[in-house]
This record gives structure tokens, sequence and C-alpha cells, in this order.
């Protein structure tokens, strides 16, 4: 039952979406209900089993799955010719992820109520998005998995060049084009690993039963990393986010920085170092040295800017340098930690997003030094972003202290000399976070009161809902990490058996 | 422990349903209902801790160490896990019994203070949120709770001093406290990592356990060399104080202080004398024993704490805004409480007087000092301005804030009976007892300057004549909700010192068992006699400057026709500049100036480049496909003629 169930996760958005064919686009208000209820129906779903997969801890489950602890376990050939099978299926960490995906749907879905332009197609671009992402963290068939991978970056296109906002097609084009270069690397290296794996087999557990050999490693594990990390805004592959989430509608840029940065991190962990441990041991260290862009550089960058849009992206690509922090570690806290900054980050950007949106909806402009002292018209806005602000520095209980306290702990324990070095510079680097939030929220929220922003509403019953319920996750993880590291350990446990069973790698033999 | 521990959850629920109840539903709707429920909730939270201290101190526990409750918050590996719980021993109940009652009193003194405040709620939560945060740090037992209460309190002040935010002055002020503190706690964060991956542990427990013999011989990478662990547990134990040292402000993190003044006065009262600012000085006596076998790290702690002591004391020689004097003084207090603490090593022996005498200060400090911010406050809230230059003349209008202004500062000024007199008398005690005798010096002047300032201060609000038109006009009475917890703290101020010293003298010793050696030194009866002696001479040239008949108030308060040494001090060493110049050239001009080059230019050039370089590859393909039948034929012909040529090549 639950697994059939878990099967609908994907398919109820595409469904929405020709349920939606008939209705007229003027019909906004029926659009508006019929996807806000197919949201608010996979988050119920999702959240229902997620409960379901909490509730039967580490009881056995399926024989195939294994080396991985997965719930849901379906396999259905698909092209027999190629191999390629239907096989999805959830542990703790997949089950967050999309956990995560459905709560920003959710928010997607409300805060685009006011979006300018063609309605029925916007609801219908962010439900195939919807479709895609929760595709990539259901599937364990490499095949599955790229064609969902690859459907998000085309929605993402056609999205931000319809209905973003200043250089919009310049931001399009460039995030496009970039996320697929990405793809081709990663699809250039899935014909590797399949290959090369000799188990005629795209299953990711198939797969993992064997060792890849060693110069093939060598070289694809690389390639497909640096593939996954594009998507994940890593240096030298991140100069597509700050331009794509500031031309891209709120909605989107809450999507491209909650989950489909997340895709990339999840991927490189899921695929890249699950399935080549070996050569993971090796290149890794040489990608924390990228890290002191993210890390160290990025606050620093956000620190010039000063477009909002601008700012939290540099932020999430801070942030999101943290995970490969914490997957570089390669210790079980470390990857613990980087899946934690995944889902807490996911909420965190959302609610950055989110709040960017409905301020820039009243203000017309995201320029932080035309605004001042709107804090006393929005309250509740207010408080948001600066809730937002907050657990981005990583204030402890919210979810981001949590995560970034199991990352730090977790790269302190991997000795190796470059990843201490950086370890201890993004320790240190928590202090310039906390200089371009406080100065963004001390510039937009406080001090004087321009005149032409008397007139300013606080957000309405929708809005707030949406920041009570990203506020509310972020305080979940944050009070109560227990309950949620348990489940990611039993996930991360295959993992890193996988990766300390590595033998010490012997290049060229 | 005897009584039932349940009672204890209280002390921190309380002010947490306060913070929750008020920030959520009461604040907006009713400013008195939330102001009523936030004093009944401290009051009960205050009941609490006292009967759990009573009970402490009764059962013949004391003054043994217990972990009252514990919770798993995070667990990283078998044993290594970071919990949050309530550790009960002296120190800790101490402050816990400070907290809620100066956090009682505070609220109690804000219905007056923040009556007809456009968001008077939104007061009483922030403050229920600190006071919860500030219990949560000192009831930590390890690190990682430390820490993560650390934060909030952090947070908390930020936005206390921040709350009216619609003044320029208070938005940057509450930045740059957070940000100073920031920066300090990113150095303590990185002293947590380092020392619980050495020790495997953040409980105080087993941190002050440890001994450096067993880590001697393995090595550690600390990425720019290797050491050995050893020495890593004391550059850890460095990183931690570096925490203590920002939250502390103890020079030269000590600017954001002076200028977090910015705040409304109950909020300086309590976070920013009494309690938030010793968390520093509670961190380095809640790991002492740790500190103790760390190195020299003691050392360094006693020479940070005797240098702000005396700097601050310089400083708040000649302001005129009178919580800043405060703030000043709060300072070179805190240097008093964080000095006593390093002084307590000879060679390898550790004694206990400094560890005392530390905690000792820090509870009377509490009482007395807040009881001088309260009262600042209410001057301020009848002059309407922190200005000395307005003030002169309240002793007729505010008989009683008056006399309890009197009690406080003689208790800081170390005149006995009063509470001071008994703290400093040991702090100095301890410097000289540690043969740190500059460092005794120093105290000593110091004592004498305290009590310069503090009688400068006093004499300009009270004596002589009124300076402004409203004082002599007599618009200025006593507010009743104001005047009643000052009244009430004149009590700990005048008495705790008399009535605490046995207390202190039986149950606070640093885990005696776990410190290496034990000195028995010997007491030095003329040092009280110095130190009072010191500070009546300075009472009576503060009384000739600014109260005798004969006094010059103009000249007092002039501060245009000084000299360069006095303005330089007046302008506090023109440390608010140095910090501003840094920052904008070094770390916005210049860090954050590279770093956005290096993005919008050698990034995005890159990335420009690749554009325009398939661009130009699709241009250049572009041409070959031109339409015109005669280049195709040509190109043909001139194709197989190279071909065939070729073939015929030597190579």
């Amino acid at each position: 039952m639950e697994t059939l169930l878990f099967n609908l996760i994907w398919l109820i958005p595409l469904l929405t979406v020709i349920v939606c064919i008939p209705v007229p686009k003027t019909n906004t208000k029926l659009l508006k209900g019929i996807h806000t209820f197919s949201g608010s129906l996979v988050l119920a779903l999702v959240g229902y089993l997620t409960y379901f997969v909490y509730a039967q801890g580490s009881a056995a489950v399926h024989e195939s799955a294994a080396p991985l602890l997965l719930r849901f376990f379906t396999d259905i050939p698909w092209l027999q010719a190629f191999n390629v099978h239907y096989i999805v299926g959830a542990d703790g960490l997949n089950m967050f992820l999309l956990l995560l995906t459905a709560v920003i749907v959710w928010a997607g879905i409300l805060v685009s109520y006011n979006i300018k332009g063609n309605q029925k197609v916007f609801f219908a671009l962010i439900q195939m998005l919807a479709t895609s992402v929760y595709g990539v963290f259901m599937s364990m068939d490499l095949v599955l998995f790229f064609v969902f991978y690859e459907m998000e970056a085309l929605c993402m296109y056609l999205m931000i060049a319809g209905y973003g906002s200043g250089n919009k097609d310049y931001g399009g084009k460039k995030l496009t084009l970039t996320l697929a270069f990405g793809s081709s690397m990663i699809l250039a290296t899935l014909f590797g690993i399949y290959f090369e794996g000799g188990v005629n087999s795209w299953s990711i557990m198939e797969l993992s039963k064997v060792t890849l050999p060693m110069e093939f490693q060598m070289w694809a594990f690389p390639l497909m990393f640096m593939g996954f990390a594009v998507s994940s805004s890593l240096f030298p592959f991140h100069f597509w986010s700050p331009d794509g989430h500031a031309s891209a509608p709120t909605a989107v840029s809450m999507l491209a920085a909650g989950v489909m940065m997340k895709m990339g991190a999840y991927g490189c962990l899921r695929v890249a170092m699950f399935l080549m441990p070996e050569a993971a041991k090796i290149w890794l260290p040489y990608v924390v040295l990228l890290l002191i862009f993210n890390v160290v550089l990025g606050p620093f960058i956000a620190l010039r800017h000063k477009d909002l849009k601008y700012i939290t992206a540099y932020s999430s690509i801070s942030h999101l340098g943290l995970i490969f922090l914490g997957l570089a570690a390669l210790t079980p806290v470390g990857l613990r930690g980087a899946s934690l900054q995944m889902i807490s980050h996911g909420f965190l950007t959302g609610l950055f997003f989110a709040t960017i949106g409905m301020i820039y909806e009243r203000t017309h402009t995201r320029d932080i030094t035309q605004m001042g002292g709107i804090m006393r018209k929005i309250p509740f806005l207010g408080v948001g972003f600066v809730i937002a602000g907050f657990a981005g520095l990583g204030l402890p209980g919210f979810s981001g202290f949590v995560a970034e306290s199991n990352i730090f702990i977790g790269a302190f324990q991997q000795g190796d000399t470059i990843t201490r070095i950086v370890t201890i510079l993004a320790i240190l680097s928590i202090t310039t976070t906390a200089v371009y939030i406080l100065q963004t929220a001390n510039r937009m929220l406080h001090g004087n009161m321009p005149a032409k922003y008397e007139s300013l509403t606080d957000g309405c019953f929708r809005e707030k809902l949406v920041i009570v319920v990203l506020v509310a996750c972020l305080l979940l993880i944050g009070v109560f990490p227990g309950w949620i590291s348990d489940l990611l350990d039993q996930s991360i446990a295959p993992i890193f058996a996988k990766i300390s069973q590595a033998a010490a790698p012997v290049v060229g033999g | 422990m005897t009584n039932d521990v349940s009672i204890s959850y209280l002390i921190f629920l309380m002010p947490l349903l306060t913070f929750v109840v008020n920030g959520l539903f009461l604040g907006k709707r009713s400013a008195k209902g939330a102001a009523t429920f936030a004093i009944l909730c401290n009051g009960v939270a205050f009941a609490a801790a006292l009967f759990l201290a009573v009970g402490y101190f009764t059962s013949g526990f004391a003054p043994q160490k217990a972990v009252a409750f514990e919770m798993p918050f995070l667990k990283f590996a078998e044993g290594f896990v970071a919990n949050i719980g309530l550790l009960v021993d002296p120190l800790s109940i101490m402050m816990l019994v400070v907290v809620t009652f100066i956090a009682f009193m505070v609220n109690i003194y804000s219905v007056g203070y923040m009556r007809g405040d456009r968001a008077e709620g939104r007061f009483f939560a922030l403050l229920s949120l600190f006071s919860f945060s500030m219990l949560g740090l000192v009831a930590a037992t390890n690190l990682f709770q430390m820490f993560i209460f650390w934060e909030l309190v952090g947070v908390s002040s930020y936005l206390l001093i921040g709350f009216w935010y619609h003044k320029p002055s208070a938005v940057s002020a509450s930045k740059q406290a957070f940000i100073l503190t920031r920066f300090a706690d990113s150095f303590f964060l990185l002293g947590i990592v380092l020392v619980s991956y050495v020790a495997q542990s953040f409980d105080f427990f087993n941190l002050n356990g440890l001994t450096l013999g067993a880590f001697a011989d393995q090595t550690i990478n600390l990425g720019v060399m290797e050491v050995s662990k050893a020495t890593a547990l004391t550059i850890g134990a460095v990183l931690i104080f570096t925490g203590g040292w920002g939250k502390s402000a103890m020079f030269p993190m000590h600017i954001w202080l002076p200028n977090a003044m910015e705040g409304p006065t109950p909020v300086s009262s309590i976070i920013h004398s009494a309690t938030m600012v010793v968390a520093g000085v509670y961190l380095v006596a809640r790991l002492f024993p740790f500190f103790a076998i760390c190195g020299n790290t003691l050392t360094l702690i006693m020479w940070v704490g005797a240098f702000t002591m005396v700097f601050a004391a310089v400083i708040a020689c000649t302001q005129k805004d009178i919580k800043r004097i405060l703030a000043y003084s709060t300072l070179s207090q805190l240097g008093y409480m964080m000095f006593a603490l390093g002084t307590c090593k000879i060679g390898d022996a550790v004694f206990t007087t400094g560890w005392t005498a530390s905690t000792f200060h820090i509870f009377t400090h509490a009482f007395f000092k807040c009881s001088l911010f309260l009262i600042a406050g209410s001057l301020i809230h009848q002059v309407h301005t922190n200005d000395l230059d307005a003030m002169g003349g309240l002793r007729k209008k505010m008989p009683i804030t008056y006399v309890c202004a009197l009690i406080s500062v003689l208790a800081i000024s170390g005149i006995p009976p009063f509470s001071g007199f008994f703290s400093k008398d040991e702090i100095i005690l301890s410097a000289f007892q540690g043969h740190h005798y500059a460092v005794f010096g120093l105290a000593v002047l110091t004592s004498g300057l305290t009590t310069f300032y503090m009688f400068r201060l006093f004499f300009l609000a009270f004596h002589g004549k009124p300076r402004s038109e409203s004082v002599a006009a007599g618009h200025v009475h006593e507010d009743f909700a104001m005047t009643l917890p000052i009244a009430i703290l004149a009590v700990p101020a005048l008495l705790s010192g008399l009535l605490a010293g046995g207390l202190f003298e039986h149950y606070f010793v640093p885990g005696k068992l776990m410190v290496p050696q034990l000195l028995q030194l010997q007491e030095a009866h003329w040092i009280p006699y110095v130190a009072v002696g010191v500070a009546v001479v300075s009472l009576l040239i503060a009384w000739v400057l600014y109260a005798s008949p004969k006094a010059n108030i103009n000249r007092a308060l002039d501060d245009v026709n000084r000299s360069s040494i006095y303005k330089t001090i007046y302008h506090k060493f023109y440390f608010d500049e140095m910090y501003y110049c840094v920052v904008r050239q070094f770390v916005i001009g210049g860090i954050a100036k590279v770093a956005r080059f290096i993005q919008d230019y050698i990034v995005e050039g890159i990335v420009a480049f690749v554009v325009w370089f398939f661009h130009a590859l699709g241009r250049l393909v572009r041409t070959a496909q031109s339409g015109h039948l005669t280049f195709y034929l040509g190109t043909l012909i001139v194709g197989v003629i190279l071909w065939r040529f070729i073939g015929h090549l030597p190579f």
C-alpha cells in the first residue's frame, strides 16, 4: 500500500498538469485551487510516508535493495534491450529530501499567486519541475535518474525566460547551458560506469557491489563529481547561480536554491562517491581546495552586493560549499552533516527567497540601499527575513547550526592537511556570514524609512502560512535533531561502509 | 541533592514560556498583560532557583557537583554526545539565583521604564528570551551546550540593543555587538572543535579531569604545523578563552560594550552589566582546572583582565554620558574578575583564592552594578538625557534613589562593610598571593580610580545645583515601579558581601581534587587597609573636585579646552575609529573588494571568454557554409590536390 502511494509522489504533479489542460487559462482561481490542492496532497503524502519510514526504524527491508536501506522498493523492467529498469525506493536521506521538496513546492505554489503572465503554463511548469525533482530523489536506476535530472533544467529555463525579471534571457540561458554542461559530464561517466561495471545493470545497488577499475575511476570520478557539483554551484561552476536566481521569479528561486541545488550534492553522495569510493578518497582533498572560494570568499562577495537576490545567491554558494566540506570529510559525522545541511539549507533558502519575493512585491526594488526601516510596516515579513538570516548564520535552535556543527566536527576528524586548513577557515568565516546578514537586515528593515513606503501592508494569510511552515521546519530540525540524525545515520551507514572498505587506492596498477 | 530536581525545570521553562506567550500572543494585544505575565513567571523562576539553592546548600551535599538532568541533543559517536542538561554545583546554583533575581527585578523595573513604548510586549518577550538563554548557559554541563546558549544570549543581546530599531545609532551598535562577539565566538567554536576532537568529549567533568601527560606523545596535524596533542589542547584552551574574551568585552574587543548602551537601560542593566558579560568570566571559572593545566593560558587571562581593568577605569574618569561611565566601570570590574582567575598559579602549583574571589565578585557585582544601572535609568527617565551636563541637584528630588545610589557607589568603591569591599579585597589579595606584584599594584591603583569616577558621577548627578531647567522647575519625581527594584537591590548591595562571604569561602573551590596541587597561602592583613586607604583618598579628591563648595563644575564638565592627553582619553583612545577604519578599509574595501573582483572579472571573464570562443568558432565554421557553389567546388579541388600531394610527402 505504502509502496503504491510512494510511486504516486511523482505521478500526482504530472496528473495535475493533465487535469488542468481543459481548464481555461482565464479561470485562474480554479487553476490555483487545483494546484494548491495537489501541492498540499503531495505534502501530506510525503509527510505520512516520512512518518512511516521513521516508524519502521531499522526493520529489515527488501532484499534486492541491499546494501541500501530502501523502503517502498519497486523494480519494473522498462527498456529491456538496454537493461533499463524503473527502480525507485527511499531511505531516510531520500525521504527527507522528498519532504523538503514537497514543502518547497507547496510554498512555491502559494507564493506564486500573483505571478504575471500566463498562470496556467507557469503552474504546469512548476508541477513538471516538481515531478523531475521527486523523480531524482526517488530513482535508484541511473538512466531513470538521469532522465529526471535532465528534465529540471528545461523547466527552469522556460520559467526564467518566460516569467523572470531583469536580465532574464541572459540569466536563464546561463543557468541552463551551464547545467547542461554539467549533465554532459555526468552522462559520459554514466555510460562508462555501465560498461565498466560489467553487471549489465543500471541499478545503483547492483553497481555498488562491484569495484570499478581504478584507471576508470581516476578520470571518471572527477568528471562525474564536477558534473554534479555544477548544479550545487561548486567553484568554478558557481557562476550560473547568482544571475540565474536574480532573474528568476520567486518560486523558481526557491525551487532552484532550495531543492535543485541539492540534487547535485545528492548525486555526488549517492552516485559518485557511492560507486567510486576509491577515487573519492584520492580526489576529495583537492575538491576541498575549491571550497576556499565557496566558503571563505562567498560571504565576502555577498558583502559587496546590494541586490537582495545576489546576496542570497552568494549566501547559498557558501552554504552549499559546507555540504561539500562535509562530504569531503569522509567520516560518518561529516556525511551526516552534509545531508543535514542539504535539508536544512533547503528550508532556509526557501524562506529567504520567499520573504524576499514578498518584500519585492511590495517595494518593487531589491536594492537594499533603497530601503530602510520597513520593519515597522511589515513586521511579519521582516521577522521572517530576520529568522531566515539568523538560521543562515547558524544560530542554535535552527537547523543550520545542527548541520554546521556536524560538518565542522566531522571535517575536523579528517586529518588530511588541506581539509584541516579549509575546515579551520570555514569555522572562522562564520563571522563573515554574520556581517553580511546583519548588514542586509539592518539596511533593509531598520533605521529611517523613506516616505514612499508608508503604505506598505504586511503579509496576507497565505504568505504568513508559508513563512510559519518554513520556520517551523527550521525549528523542528534545530531543536530536535536527534530523530532526523538517527534516520540519516541509517542511510549513510552503507555509503560509509563502502567508502571505508575501499581498498587503499593504487593508481596505475 | 535531597530535594526533587523536577522543580529545577521550572527555572528554565518559566522564561521560555514567557517568551513564547508574550512573543506570539500576549505581546501585541495587551502590554499590561505581557508585563504582568513576565513578572509572574520570572518570580516563579526566581523562587524555584532559590528553593534549589537552599536545598542544595543545606543538604550537606555541597560543594559536590551533580548533573540534575541531562538529555542527548546530538550524538556524534558512541560516548561522544552533546547533551543539554543542568549541572548543579555551587557556581551554577549561585548564577541561577543571581540571574533569576536580577531578571525578576528588571522585569518589575521595566514596567515603569518602558511604559507607553510602542512595543512593550516585544520588550518583555525578548527580555525573557534572554533570561532563558542565560540560564541555559550557566546550567551547561558541557561545552556544546554552553556554545548553544552562548549564541542565544548573543542574539538576545543583539535584539535588545537594537530594540529601538528606528534609531540608526542603536541599530549600528547592535550590529557591532553581535559581529564582534561573533568574531570571538568563531574562535570559541574552533576551540570547541579542536578540544573535543582531542579529548573526545565536550563534558566539563572530563575536560577538567584531563592531564596533559596522556597526550604528550601523540601528534595532530593543524594544517600549518604538526603539534603534539598536549600543545593542541593548550591552543584549544586559548581559543576557548577567546570566546570569553569577546563576550566579556576584554581589551581590545571591548568597544561593543559601551556602544551597547544605546539599548534601553533595563537591558543594559541585566545584559550588559550583571549577567551576560559575566559569561566570559563564568566560562573561565567553569573550565578553570582545564585552563590551569594548559601551559600559560592563565597568565594570558590575567594580563588581558588586568589591562582591561586599568584601561577602562582611566576612560571612565573622563566620560560624561552616565551610562557610558557605568559601561566602562563594568569593563573594569570584569577585568578584576578575569585577572583574579588568572592569578591562581605559581609555577605548576595552583591555589584557589583568586577563583573564589572572582566568583564572589560576580555575585556582589551583579547586585550593585544592576542597581547602579537602574538608578541611571531612573535619572535618564526624569531628565531625558544621559548627559551629566543636564543633571545635578537631584538629591532632594529623588531621596530614595539617592540613598540607594550612595550604597551602590560605596559598594563598588570597596568601602567596608558594603558588599564590594569583601570581594574586591579577596581579588587584590589573590594577586598578592600569586606573586604578581605588578598586577597587584595596578589593582590597587584601579581601586582608587574606581572610587574616583564613581563619586565623580555621584556628585555631579546628585549634588550641586540643578543644571537643567526641568530639574530646577521640579518636574522630577520617583516612579514607584522603578524605585521599588532599586530599593530592593540596595539590600544585597549592602549586605551580600557580609552575609555570603562565609558561603563562598566554604563552598567555592573549583573541583578541589582535580587541581594539580594546592598551596596554603598566608593572609596579608595589611592589604585591606591599603585598598580602603586608596579608596578614601580618591573619594576625597572627587569631593574636592566636584562637590566641595570650591568645586568648579563648569571646568569639570568641560571637554573642549583640555590637554591632548585628556582628549585622547575622552575619545576612548580612538578605538572606535580604529575599528571603523580596519573594517571599512581592510575588510570591506580590501578582502571583499578583491573577492568581488575575482568573481566579477576573473570568473565572469573566463565565462565570457568561453562564450566568445564558441561564438567565434561558430562564425568560422559558418563562413565555410556560405552557399557559393564556386567556393565549395574550389575547396573540393584544392582539397583533392592537397590530399594527393600530401600523400607523396616524405613524412
